[in-house]
């Protein structure tokens, strides 16, 4: 069939990592202004509450299924091209060629690292909360789970802070190759727009994993 | 100048490999392969076996004279092959280590020479335009926008040599392969075949087992001709609208 044909050819899977690529870029930026209420000071009302409407708001409820699709599809994706292209080159050269930035070659590698943080992540906040582990607390009359109280514990440990902020350096070195590469594999590269993209690029692998990265120091240091 | 080479020799494609030590004697204005020629004369009447390297036109325009210098391709200079390379790039005492392309897709036949007849194969799957009856009008019958035109020739000067597949980390061939699609379906001519063209050549491409582009930006660093990735974005445009809307299979 020529669908598949088409995904199955090696341009095929580069559209489906810029795509899939694309979508978690968007995730990443929504996941972090809705995380910013951690910051509140409010003993995590805001964020609990927010907390309770995305896991029952059947619209999103729907993304998210889209949203375990698509990373798994990036992952299981650049693994196999990784694959691949480790077999195209079949041989390194004896002096070390010096002609690309270091994030751009080292994608996969990257990306392992942010599966390994992903896997840990997951298990730390979404499983816990998935399998109802996590004891309720009640807000103006109302019960909701109690999600910030984890969160809170988790970051009084300094350990995980650390994993945290390394963790989003990852994300952001990722991201600093990603986000240009995904539109120059869509074919949209343009005199006129692509430094703009790759602008943007910067802008977003700096502030999005920064973001990310403060509310594990700033819960630490405000206990 | 007192140089220190440091050759990939292998005796064939399957032969294991390895790096021969070598003392030359060169001066500045020497090319290159004049140096190395200096160095196989010497072999030659020591009984030994000359290093086996490829070359043609010896002015940058075939694409064959193809070595991997120091970790670069084509060497240290940039936009110019290992034939117009010269010897005052480098200087006395240096260390010089040359070695093939390598990739999957290239096996070396001797030494330094690789095999890219997986070139051919896709320049034969749709490098071309049909041209099946009569006589080539003239060239100014048809008006081609002046930017179009320069766009396609700078797609044209590639030569084909390879430099790009080994410099990059997954051996793609892609600069290669939208500099070929580009620089005919800029073009009237070539526009009337471009959506089976860049199929069939995307096809043969991935058959031959290189590897997919990661937009890391290495062959445009070291493209002889300086052919920009430009190339490669279009070429992913123009594949996925040709897949898209065709109606017949490639
Ligand atoms: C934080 C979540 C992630 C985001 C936002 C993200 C984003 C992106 C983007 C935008 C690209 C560029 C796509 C292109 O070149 O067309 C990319 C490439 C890539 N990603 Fe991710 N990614 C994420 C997580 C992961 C994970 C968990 C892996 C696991 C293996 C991974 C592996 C890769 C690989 C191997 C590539 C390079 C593909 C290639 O060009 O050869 N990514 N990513
Ligand atoms: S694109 Fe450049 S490096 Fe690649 S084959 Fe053509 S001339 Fe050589
Ligand atoms: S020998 Fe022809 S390009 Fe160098």
């Amino acid at each position: 069939m020529w669908i598949l044909n088409f995904l199955t050819s090696s341009l095929g899977k580069k559209l489906i990592m810029s795509l899939t690529g694309l979508f978690l870029i968007i995730f990443l930026l929504v996941h972090l202004i809705g995380n910013l209420q951690l910051l509140f000071g409010d003993n995590g009302e805001a964020f609990n509450v927010y907390a309770k409407f995305m896991t029952t708001n059947p619209l999103i409820k729907t993304t998210s299924y889209g949203l375990y699709f698509f990373i798994l599809l990036h992952i299981v994706q650049g693994i196999v091209i990784w694959l691949t292209n480790k077999s195209a080159k079949q041989s390194r050269y004896a002096v070390a060629p010096k002609n690309t930035s270091w994030a751009s070659s080292n994608m996969a590698t990257l990306g392992i690292i942010i599966t390994v943080f992903l896997a840990i992540h997951l298990w730390q906040f979404w499983f816990k909360m998935k399998i109802g582990a996590i004891p309720p607390v009640n807000i103006g009359g109302e019960e909701y789970t109690n999600l910030y109280a984890v969160v809170h514990e988790a970051y009084q440990n300094i350990f995980f802070v650390i994993f945290y902020v390394v963790s989003m350096v990852v994300i952001g070195l990722h991201l600093s190759h990603g986000f240009q590469s995904a539109f120059q594999s869509l074919g949209l590269n343009h005199k006129k727009y692509t430094p703009l993209i790759k602008g943007m690029g910067i802008a977003y692998s700096i502030l999005i994993p920064l973001g990310f990265a403060i509310i594990p120091v700033w819960m630490y240091m405000m206990h | 100048m007192k140089l220190t080479l440091k050759v990939w020799r292998q005796k064939s494609k399957d032969h294991k490999g390895s790096f021969e030590n070598h003392q030359v004697e060169a001066d500045d204005h020497m090319s290159f392969l004049e140096m190395m020629d200096v160095l196989n004369e010497r072999l030659i009447s020591n009984k030994a076996e000359p290093v086996a390297f490829s070359h043609d036109c010896r002015e940058g325009i075939c694409g064959t004279c193809n070595m991997v210098i120091n970790g670069k391709p084509h060497g240290p200079s940039k936009g110019t092959t290992v034939c117009q390379l010269h010897m005052r790039e480098f200087k006395d005492g240096d260390v010089i280590v040359i070695e093939p392309w390598r990739a999957a897709a290239f096996p070396v036949i001797k030494d330094l020479v690789v095999d890219r007849s997986s070139f051919d194969r896709i320049i034969q799957a749709g490098g071309y335009i049909s041209v099946n009856t009569g006589q080539a009008q003239d060239a100014n019958a048809i008006p081609i926008e002046k930017d179009t035109a320069a766009q396609a020739m700078d797609a044209a000067t590639c030569i084909g040599c390879g430099a790009c597949v080994a410099a990059c980390p997954n051996a793609s061939a892609m600069l290669f392969t939208s500099a070929k699609v580009n620089h005919l379906a800029l073009l009237p001519q070539g526009q009337v075949e471009s959506s089976r063209r860049v199929r069939a050549m995307v096809k043969q491409m991935d058959e031959e087992g290189f590897g997919a582009c990661s937009n890391t930006g290495a062959c445009e660093v070291e493209c002889p001709k300086e052919i920009s990735i430009t190339n490669i974005a279009a070429m992913n445009r123009m594949y996925m609208g040709a897949v898209i809307g065709a109606q017949d299979q490639v």
